[in-house]
């Protein structure tokens, strides 16, 4: 082999290398930052105390953690359910031109920007109850969820093997009882696929700009404004305000601890199979 | 109930009434994903219907005052376009490499590590992109980056005048960070679907490892990596609390690439709770349906050719 082709050969491997490089660098930069910065920024009060004024020491990010949990449950509520039957629907009973344009249009709506949900949750709750609410986000974000849950659970049943389907109808179960059965089977991967989901609507900041708003105040109700983790750092960051900004580091800390937590638990309890994403 | 030879019969007729039941139920709940998909096109054009009747001023103007009641949004389109086109023109050649490592060239115990690591960029919320863009990012390349761009590309205009940190290029380069994760997961898929016979005829003509990727394997992955850049620029054109840290906001088409310029998405996170009259919201919301439309294609498209693959891959398997 000549000297110039093994060259080349040497060159494009080392630049593929450089590119492996140059997309883990940022990675490890902002888990290093975030950490850096927010570690201050953590104590007791940041959990306990709500936001403070500009310019006021003290406070902390206690009333956007509350938010960020309750409009995730909440949102939960509404988008794991339909999101599962519907993947239920897909995997079991989706073997039909209705069936794959469902799957279709599943992957296509998760490519939908999520502030496009924010105006269509606007348009359709937050005018018709005058205002931002912790129900017009819990239902913006559940929205985002369903076309999520619906393919990676759709993909979790249908790794299930045939066999059981096979077993089950053998003992003379019917359809539904075997279905049940094999979501039964696939309860690990279902539960990776619900978290991963959640994971990924913990950190939406565009569409809550559009409905549950943000408030300084605890949580007092479903049709009042909320804060959130992410709208506060969003909030926080581009305000001049050192006390805020050290806050909105502090709020990026959790919240990448919430998610990036949750990401590598899942990878590392389904290391080798598939993961689904 | 029993039949005349003393057998238990089956309850066919309720059992079978639970299975229809219970499959009509979860027709319902998928039927949620077609409603949703109309929906988000029914209400963005009512929404917007205001505006769209106006004519086609909103794509076309390049004037937007809100005061004035005039809203040309061509400086958000260009945005747009402009920073997602630089976050594939960075992207894709990274992502590329980045799976043609991990497909073709890492060793088996490096792969899944080196994976794992560009799949959590995916994870990293998009508002923390934006937060560490602003503060880390911008300061490092206005520093260390844009001073020699320009000093060695400053003779085109698109790389001249005075640099600022946040600009259209900052944009372009953290939605380059944001897509790495989703090209070279499709890029890899496709990568290793490539039958080892198309590495071996290669190697067996004598090419060396770049020369067997670069001739047979990537040619024969190419309509999966074209799927790929489409779903990549879908995220790109939509992004938006990174974009709206990064991109300064400004509602004019920049000179140069190194000036602060706007998206329209970061133009709805900004503007859409302060617009007051009904034209102003109409407009905004006419930015959601240019935004609708076009990452709906582009995901279309992409996704479209990926269901392509699949089908004749498993056809292929049954030869």
């Amino acid at each position: 082999m000549n000297f110039r082709r093994r060259l080349v050969d040497r060159a494009l491997i080392g630049l593929s290398i450089a590119t492996v490089i140059t997309a883990i660098v940022p990675l490890l930069s902002i888990v290093y930052d975030v950490a850096a910065k927010g570690i201050s920024a953590i104590n007791v009060d940041f959990f306990t105390q709500a936001t403070p004024l500009a310019n006021t020491p003290g406070g902390g990010m206690g009333n956007a953690i509350q938010g960020t949990l309750i409009l995730v449950a909440l949102s939960a509520l509404i988008g794991l359910p339909i999101g599962l039957l519907s993947g239920v629907y897909t995997s079991e009973y989706g073997s039909n031109w209705y069936g794959s344009t469902i799957r279709f249009l599943g992957d296509v709506l998760a490519g939908i920007p999520s502030i496009v949900t924010g105006i269509l949750v606007y348009a359709l709750i937050v005018i018709p109850l005058h205002g931002f609410s912790v129900i017009a986000g819990s239902i913006a974000l559940g929205t985002m969820m369903i076309p999520i849950v619906s393919n990676t659970s759709s993909q979790a049943l249908k790794a299930v093997p045939n066999s059981i389907r096979e077993a089950s109808t053998a003992l003379g179960s019917r359809r539904w009882r075997t279905t049940l059965e094999v979501i039964v089977n696939a309860k690990g991967a279902i539960a990776t696929a619900c978290l991963l989901a959640i994971a990924r609507i913990t950190g939406e900041t565009a569409p809550l700009i559009l409905t549950s708003g943000i408030s300084t105040n605890w949580f007092t109700g479903v049709n009042q404004p909320v804060g959130s983790l992410t709208y506060f750092i969003y909030y926080f960051a581009k305000s001049p305000f050192v006390n805020w900004q050290n806050l909105a580091w502090g709020a990026a800390l959790i919240l990448m601890v919430i998610v990036l937590g949750i990401n590598v638990a899942v990878r590392i309890v389904t290391r080798g199979k598939r993961a689904y994403s | 109930m029993t039949d005349n030879q003393g057998r238990t019969k089956p309850r066919r007729a309720s059992r079978a009434g639970a299975d229809s039941v219970f499959r009509f139920l979860t027709l319902v709940f998928a039927s949620s994903i077609t409603f949703l998909t109309l929906l988000y096109f029914y209400e963005l054009l009512t929404g917007s219907s205001l505006t769209l009747k106006l004519g086609p001023g909103f794509i076309t103007g390049s004037t937007w005052d809100p005061l004035r009641g005039v809203f040309g949004a061509l400086p958000m389109l260009y945005g747009s376009l402009v920073t997602a086109a630089i976050g594939l023109i960075i992207g894709v050649p990274t992502s590329l490499g980045v799976a043609i490592f991990i497909s073709e060239l890492a060793p088996q115990r490096l792969k899944f590590p080196i994976g794992f690591l560009v799949e959590l960029l995916a994870a990293v919320p998009s508002v923390v992109y934006g937060f560490w863009g602003l503060f880390i990012l911008a300061p490092f390349l206005t520093t260390y980056i844009y001073p020699y761009l320009q000093r060695y590309l400053g003779f085109l205009p698109l790389f001249g005048g005075q640099i600022y940190g946040v600009s259209i290029m900052s944009a372009g380069i953290i939605l380059a960070i944001m897509v790495i994760p989703i090209i070279s997961a499709i890029s890899r898929d496709a990568l290793q679907a490539v039958p080892d016979s198309q590495r071996e005829a290669a190697y067996a003509l004598g090419a060396t490892k770049s020369e067997a990727v670069g001739s047979s394997v990537l040619s024969y992955a190419r309509s999966g990596i074209i799927a790929a850049i489409f779903l990549g620029f879908g995220r790109a054109f939509g992004e938006t609390m990174a974009v709206t840290f990064m991109i300064g906001n400004s509602p004019v088409i920049p000179s140069s690439l190194l000036k602060p310029g706007y998206t329209l998405a970061s133009l709805i996170a900004n503007e859409f709770t302060e617009a007051t009259t009904k034209a102003y919201v109409s407009s905004l919301v006419e930015a959601g349906l240019v935004l609708l439309l076009v990452t709906f294609a582009s995901t279309f498209l992409g996704r479209l050719l990926i269901r392509r693959l699949i089908r004749e891959r498993e056809a292929a398997t049954y030869l």
